[in-house]
């Protein structure tokens, strides 16, 4: 009988651990956009703000997000898809391999503040393309290396090894047999991956801050090499350093909400690329 | 099966077809063709080999220049001032200080109440996934978590200002609830995504014949769970802690919004404090490049990629360990 009532109330306490969890998410979803949806309309997303950020909308703060996410891609894509490549299908079991797999997982544990301070040293400083929107993304970029290398070559363990062999057999070269029958098959893989990320990398604020994001810009970036607004900065200025912050509330509960849509949008994209992929895979 | 088996044959032979017509165009057979064949092989195998290397250039290359770029700082203070002083005030007219025992203090308090959280929390909801809960609750569930994991820190420092901070505020009787509690409530709702996933994983690895032993023992559910399933699989569940705690650690955005930011050395959860990771999102910023301020910053970012690094380490070594285990 004690044994009865024991587990009744442990399977109550996790129901309940469950349940809580998802209210975690509920409360945050429903306050986000109940106060959010009020401010979003055509104009809060395609006019800059105005009268000191009090009015007016975020359309170069969307338009820097996505200009560094598209710099970020660039330069993350292409050398994580090699580096799986390489770590999947030209690596053999060893020290060196092990080494490479540990310094991967160790990357995506540094916290996205010293790849700040990183990208300060290198891209900035160092290289010399100052506080811009290339040294931004080449610094979120950096941060999104090590996810883009682990779903790229998860991608590449989905391609069945016989179609590897089927190549090799025919007597086609290594390269060539995974140019023709190993990357047409990932490359979906791989594409959700590469969105995973971005959805990562446009809302990282921390690695932009001394990168390029600017506070408050009356003109758009005309190049690269030109500061940026971000999404998720701007949200943290309407939040924390405004000097009227009550009265952008509503403004900063909209930034919010596209911040939200705009990360959710991009996870979800990629969930259902994996799903028609899984579907195609199958046969 | 057996149909999909058959698909797969048959593309596998319209590959080879293919495989063929392009083989005859382009390769050629000749002595020095298979020897130029050779070295291209060869120089497109180094490339990705470069490529491949990168992870740990870059890992190398971040750790070294945070040293170089911290030692300065370091050879004109000494590091005893660093480590030992809990006053950190670098723009001070009389005399800087540039004790970091405050700010470690404060990233500590954080990341221990926000694991007094997320903890028995998280623990509790990936035991609820993976072995109580009905499959309707476990198709909410599981996404929910994947959502959670996706909402972006500075949203989640944003929701600390609006609303965990008026709710400490009024529940504690102070002036204001930016502090502490409030970072360690963020940070929980931050680790929470990382310790169920990856608890639920080391719960579903446990093998099915240790329950089913179990029951045949006289066990109940509850019983099994909490005597069984969570004991063997206590490695994974303890791996999947600390990457919690190493999120936590270095988590900026939200401890720099909701923890009030004061450079106080105290034990006191309803105190504001300010992280080593909120220190540098304000002051670098503002110093002026190359200055004992600047490169001082760069030692906090030294010692907080160190601090992450091994906690990291940690969480791989039992990781690596209980996964050859489970072999």
């Amino acid at each position: 009988m004690k044994k009865k009532i024991s587990e009744q109330l442990g399977f109550l306490v996790l129901t309940f651990s469950g349940i809580f969890v998802i209210l975690i998410l509920g409360v945050i979803l429903f306050d986000v956009i109940s106060k959010g949806i009020g401010v979003i309309s055509w104009e809060f997303l395609t006019h800059p703000p105005r009268e000191g950020m009090t009015k007016g909308g975020i359309f170069p703060a969307l338009l820097g997000t996505f200009l560094v996410s598209v710099i970020t891609v660039l330069f993350a894509v292409p050398l994580g898809m090699f580096a799986a490549i390489y770590l999947h299908e030209y690596a053999r079991a060893g020290k060196l391999t092990r080494l490479i797999r540990l310094s991967i997982r160790n990357l995506s544990g540094v916290p996205s503040i010293v790849y700040g301070l990183f990208g300060v040293v290198i891209f900035v400083q160092t290289l010399n393309f100052g506080t811009s929107i290339l040294s931004a993304g080449l610094t979120l970029g950096l941060l999104t290396l090590p996810w883009t290398v682990t779903a790229c070559e998860e991608a590449l363990k989905t391609v069945p090894k016989s179609y590897r062999e089927g190549a090799l057999a025919l007597g086609a070269t290594k390269w060539h047999s995974i140019r023709t029958n190993v990357l047409p098959y990932a490359i979906p893989g791989m594409l959700t991956g590469v969105i995973l990320g971005l959805a990562r990398a446009a809302g990282e604020t921390a690695p932009i801050l001394f990168t390029g994001a600017a506070f408050f810009l009356p003109h758009l970036p005309k190049s690269i090499f030109d500061q940026f607004m971000a999404l998720p900065y701007h949200l943290y200025i309407l939040a924390t350093q405004h000097h009227a912050i009550d009265q952008v509330r509503p403004i900063a509960y909209g930034t919010a909400l596209v911040l939200l849509a705009l990360v959710f949008t991009l996870s979800l994209t990629a969930i259902l690329v994996r799903y028609q992929y899984r579907k195609k895979m199958k046969g | 099966m057996i149909f999909s088996y058959k698909l797969r044959i048959i593309q596998l032979e319209i590959d080879a077809e293919i495989g063929e017509a392009v083989l005859e165009k382009k390769r050629d057979f000749t002595l020095a063709g298979v020897r130029s064949q050779r070295i291209k092989e060869f120089l497109i195998e180094r490339f990705f080999f470069v490529n491949g290397l990168l992870a740990t250039l870059i890992l190398l290359g971040i750790f070294s220049l945070l040293f170089a770029k911290g030692y300065p700082a370091l050879k004109e203070l000494g590091w005893k001032s660093f480590l030992f002083s809990a006053h950190w005030n670098p723009t001070s007219y009389e005399i800087p200080r540039y004790g970091i025992l405050s700010l470690i203090n404060s990233t500590l308090m954080v990341t221990l109440g926000a694991l007094a959280f997320a903890v028995p929390l998280g623990v509790a909801c990936a035991a609820f996934i993976s072995e109580a809960a009905p499959p309707r609750i476990r198709e909410i569930l599981k996404p929910t978590v994947e959502v959670l994991a996706a909402i972006p820190s500075v949203v989640i420092g944003f929701l600390g200002i609006v609303l965990v901070n008026p709710v400490i505020s009024t529940v504690f009787g102070i002036s204001h609830g930016l502090n502490a509690l409030n970072g360690s409530i963020l940070l929980a709702v931050m680790a929470l995504p990382t310790i169920i996933s990856l608890s639920e994983d080391a719960l579903k690895a446990v093998p099915k014949t240790y329950k089913e032993a179990s029951y045949a023992l006289g066990a109940n559910r509850w019983q099994t769970i909490v005597r069984v399933s969570i004991p063997s699989a206590l490695s994974g569940i303890i791996a999947s802690i600390m990457l919690g705690m190493g999120r936590a650690i270095g988590e900026t955005m939200t401890v720099l919004m909701a923890t009030g930011n004061a450079r106080a050395l105290t034990f006191n959860f309803l105190d504001p404090i300010q992280t080593m990771t909120a220190t540098i999102a304000i002051e670098l910023g503002e110093v002026p490049y190359n200055t004992t301020h600047y490169y001082a910053l760069f030692i906090i970012g030294f010692v907080l990629f160190l601090m992450t690094f091994l906690v990291n380490l940690v969480s791989d070594i039992i990781l690596q360990k209980y996964q050859e285990v489970d072999r």
